[in-house]
């Protein structure tokens, strides 16, 4: 294929790259597909002040770009992609992420998605502090961002192919006209499982030097690659002039260079005998989520299984390629972007290839390993491979086949109704073979490609399934699905996933250990403490361009003497550090909490807008709360039969396995609804949870578009 | 009997480590901090400290998750 026979401009914008100031460049690229618009809109000092940037910038710029009755495909929805004003810093372990904000395909309201790789850093040192996508193009297109020549353009591409692994090569292999280009080029693209289910991911790559290939990162929450498709977009390209340790421009170096230099030594000292990181990456996870009960296993119907260990940490340490500098952004010593080398892939379009599968991560291992009993390594590989290159979400995909399996073997499906895919726990073959379904837009798969929510729909409506039942089991909210944790024991995460902006993703809290393991959370003023701080100091990263895990994945040594262990203070002070030491903007630990506040409630205030965002929507499915079925009562009987005993003072011997299950769900239900009550008021929201003119006020986000939509529910 | 996070309880033993209480509870996450009536027991030392009866011992574990 000949790059440019197969490419024709038909847009084109010129522009002068300017240099970043205190990490921003003072302006976001907007691009229209629908009429070819392209415009350099500015940052305002509001904007910097209110939102800072990241996921700030990306629903700032969301909010004015679609109505009140936007859905995901129409026109005016929007793509918004950023990094954040310490994004691209190289000094930092875990400074180069990117946020992306659309209105989401699985839940009609704002999904933010956190993702490596190069792309968020490189389109600020091409010039700019977002990328604003608008619009509907005719046919495929891809956006080319150069900022080596000043020069945006949208080009028709029908001949590039869609699949990550081979348009990523592609376009690099085409566009850096000498070796060094690759280096400060990244592409963001999907697949074409994207273009028939609303699971689809944005993979985002980074050329890696040892290996002289692209490798990929995924934004994968929300369905993001679904709107990518439905814009007609292939392929976002990004070509930035060479990457250097002050393309921040940062106000004060040293601050940043010493921060830095603590956290190096601590990974340097410490990971070997901590998570490390360095050799398995977050597939450590896998062992200790099954000693603790919380691995999910059978569609999050139990937290451990015997065979586990078949895909614990050390087995993929084993087969992760070692020695290599696996991070995602430059100068990130944790390194846990690990990559198994040289996997042959053995079924669908791309058989007998041989192809590097970036990760997997624990919430893939888990989500398509152990939820739907599978426990052979080989097919995780499969099933990541190819969600990848199809732009398919390993979570949503993880946890709605679980869901499929469940269903299959309560009966509601058959072989007749899933078109001879015999869909059981442990059936890799069956599921591989849904995934390509998907990927095809064809038979079971394509039902299956529209997410939990809709599949229970479609099975109440065509099969006349029991719908209590569908919602019990059926692990989404909001119309997300779960990822993979079991949060049956720690009421506080139960709220972690529900009580979310976006949906039950873990990124917002993570509170087990400190709640059922620990104790550390017994009253419900506690529990929603956890669920104001955490959430909040988790959203600061996705405002800044920072990864998570460098801040609680490694810990110093002298943590344990510390008043607050569980927030880890030494690296809350680096983050202040390198904020101040970026922007110039003197901030405090509380500032940041501050920060995240005013853009978290600013989305709680878009979902409402949207039509969602109030109590109601904050409901969990009971699997995520209890033991739905007298067989998953039985499984842990001694541990619920103590709870009733201890908490309700019922008798367990006088009573049926129907009326224990009855009673704990009782029970826990309006446990939840308490926290709700405890969360929100901590949060300065009314009881239907919606926030306050006084809190809006107080945050200074009580612009008028705002206050009039809050007003109609106060 | 020790108290295990102002919740649990557990049968004492003599000569009962830290070490052996973490594997009797499957508490293999590596991110803790074990205290003994309050005060904070060194990592280096879980192999040979001794819990002694009655005692209230906290083990806290600190956040995981992707």
């Amino acid at each position: 294929m000949n790059a440019q026979g197969s490419r024709r401009v038909l847009a084109e914008f010129a522009y002068e790259v300017p240099p970043v100031e205190r990490g921003y460049t003072g302006q976001t690229l907007y691009v229209n597909l629908s009429d070819n618009t392209i415009a350099a809109r500015p940052v305002t000092d509001e904007m910097k002040e209110k939102f800072t940037g990241g996921r700030g910038f990306g629903l700032w710029l969301l909010w004015h770009g679609v109505r009140d009755n936007t859905k995901w495909n129409d026109p005016e929805n929007e793509i918004v992609i950023s990094s954040g004003p310490c994004g691209g810093t190289t000094q930092y372990p875990g400074s180069g992420k990117s946020l992306v904000v659309s209105i989401s395909p699985l839940t009609d309201i704002p999904i933010d998605s956190n993702v490596g790789g190069h792309f968020g850093p490189l389109l600020k040192f091409a010039g700019w502090d977002a990328l604003e996508l608008q619009g509907k193009a005719e046919r495929d297109v891809i956006v080319i961002v150069d900022g080596q020549n000043g020069r945006i353009t949208v080009e028709e591409a029908p001949d590039v192919p869609v699949d990550t692994h081979l348009i990523g090569h592609w376009l690099i292999e085409q566009m850096a006209e000498k070796e060094e280009d690759r280096y400060f080029m990244s592409v963001v693209s999907s697949g074409q499982g994207a273009e028939h289910t609303r699971i689809g991911c944005l993979n985002f790559s980074f050329y890696d030097r040892r290996r002289k290939a692209p490798r990929f990162k995924q934004a994968g929450r929300g369905g993001i690659g679904t709107v990518l498709r439905d814009k007609r977009v292939k392929a976002i390209v990004v070509k930035s002039p060479p990457v250097r340790g002050d393309s921040n421009h940062p106000a004060d170096p040293e601050r940043i260079a010493r921060a830095g230099m603590r956290l190096h030594k601590e990974i340097h000292d410490y990971d070997d005998q901590q998570n490390r990181m360095r050799r398995r990456g977050t597939s450590y996870l896998v062992g200790i989520m099954n000693d603790y009960d919380l691995l999910p296993v059978h569609n999050f119907r139990y937290g451990s299984h015997p065979d586990a260990v078949k895909i614990d940490g050390d087995v993929w340490q084993s087969r992760f390629s070692q020695g290599l500098p696996d991070g995602c952004w430059y100068g990130c010593t944790m390194a846990c972007s690990h990559a198994v080398d040289g996997y042959t892939v053995r079924t669908g379009p791309y058989k007998g290839q041989k192809v590097i599968v970036d990760g997997p991560e624990y919430e893939t291992i888990a989500g398509v390993g152990s939820n739907c009993g599978i426990f052979d390594p080989d097919d995780i590989l499969e099933i990541n491979f190819y969600c990848d290159t199809y732009g398919l979400d390993t979570i949503s995909f993880g946890t709605l086949t679980a869901f499929v399996m469940e269903c299959y073997e309560a009966g509601v499906l058959d072989k007749e109704k899933t078109g001879g895919l015999e869909l059981r726990f442990g059936n890799a073959g069956a599921a591989i073979e849904m995934l390509h379904q998907m990927a095809r837009g064809e038979g079971f798969g394509r039902i299956a490609g529209q997410g939990i929510r809709r599949m229970k729909e479609h099975f109440v409506r065509e099969f006349g399934a029991d719908p209590q039942f569908l919602q019990d089991i059926g692990m989404e909210a909001k119309g997300l699905e779960y990822s993979e944790y079991v949060s049956k024991e720690s009421l506080a995460q139960q709220g972690g996933y529900g009580l979310t902006n976006k949906g039950p993703q873990h990124d917002e809290a993570w509170l087990i250990f400190m709640d059922m393991v620990s104790n550390l959370l017994p009253t419900f003023e506690d529990k929603a403490e956890a669920l104001h701080y955490f959430p909040m100091f988790r959203t600061w990263f996705g405002l800044c361009g920072f990864c998570k895990l460098p801040w609680n994945d490694i810990v110093p040594p002298d943590n344990a003497y510390t008043d607050e262990p569980a927030k880890i203070p030494e690296h809350v002070r680096n983050y202040v550090e390198l904020f101040s030491g970026v922007t110039g903007r003197e901030i405090t630990a509380e500032d940041l909490i501050t920060m995240s506040e005013r853009v978290y409630n600013f989305q709680r205030v878009f979902n409402i807008r949207l039509g969602k965002g109030l109590r109601e929507h904050d409901a969990v499915p009971y699997r995520s709360q209890g033991p739905v079925t007298v067989e998953e009562y039985r499984s842990r009987a001694e541990r619920y039969d103590k709870q009733l005993r201890e908490l309700l003072g019922l008798d367990p011997e006088k009573m049926t396995t129907e009326e224990k299950v009855a009673a704990l769900r009782k029970h826990r239900e309006a446990q939840y609804q308490k926290l709700i009550d405890a969360v929100y008021e901590r949060r300065g929201w009314t009881r239907n949870g919606v926030p306050t003119l006084e809190t809006l006020k107080r945050l200074g986000i009580d612009y008028p578009e705002v206050v009039a939509v809050v007003q109609k529910h106060l | 009997m020790i108290r295990i996070n102002n919740r649990d309880e557990m049968e004492w033993e003599e000569g009962l480590t830290v070490s052996v209480l973490l594997e009797r509870m499957r508490f293999s996450f590596p991110h803790i901090i074990v205290t003994i009536d309050g005060k904070v027991v060194p990592r280096d030392e879980y192999e040979t400290h001794l819990i002694p009866d009655g005692a209230n011992v906290r083990v806290i574990h600190l956040i995981a998750g992707g």
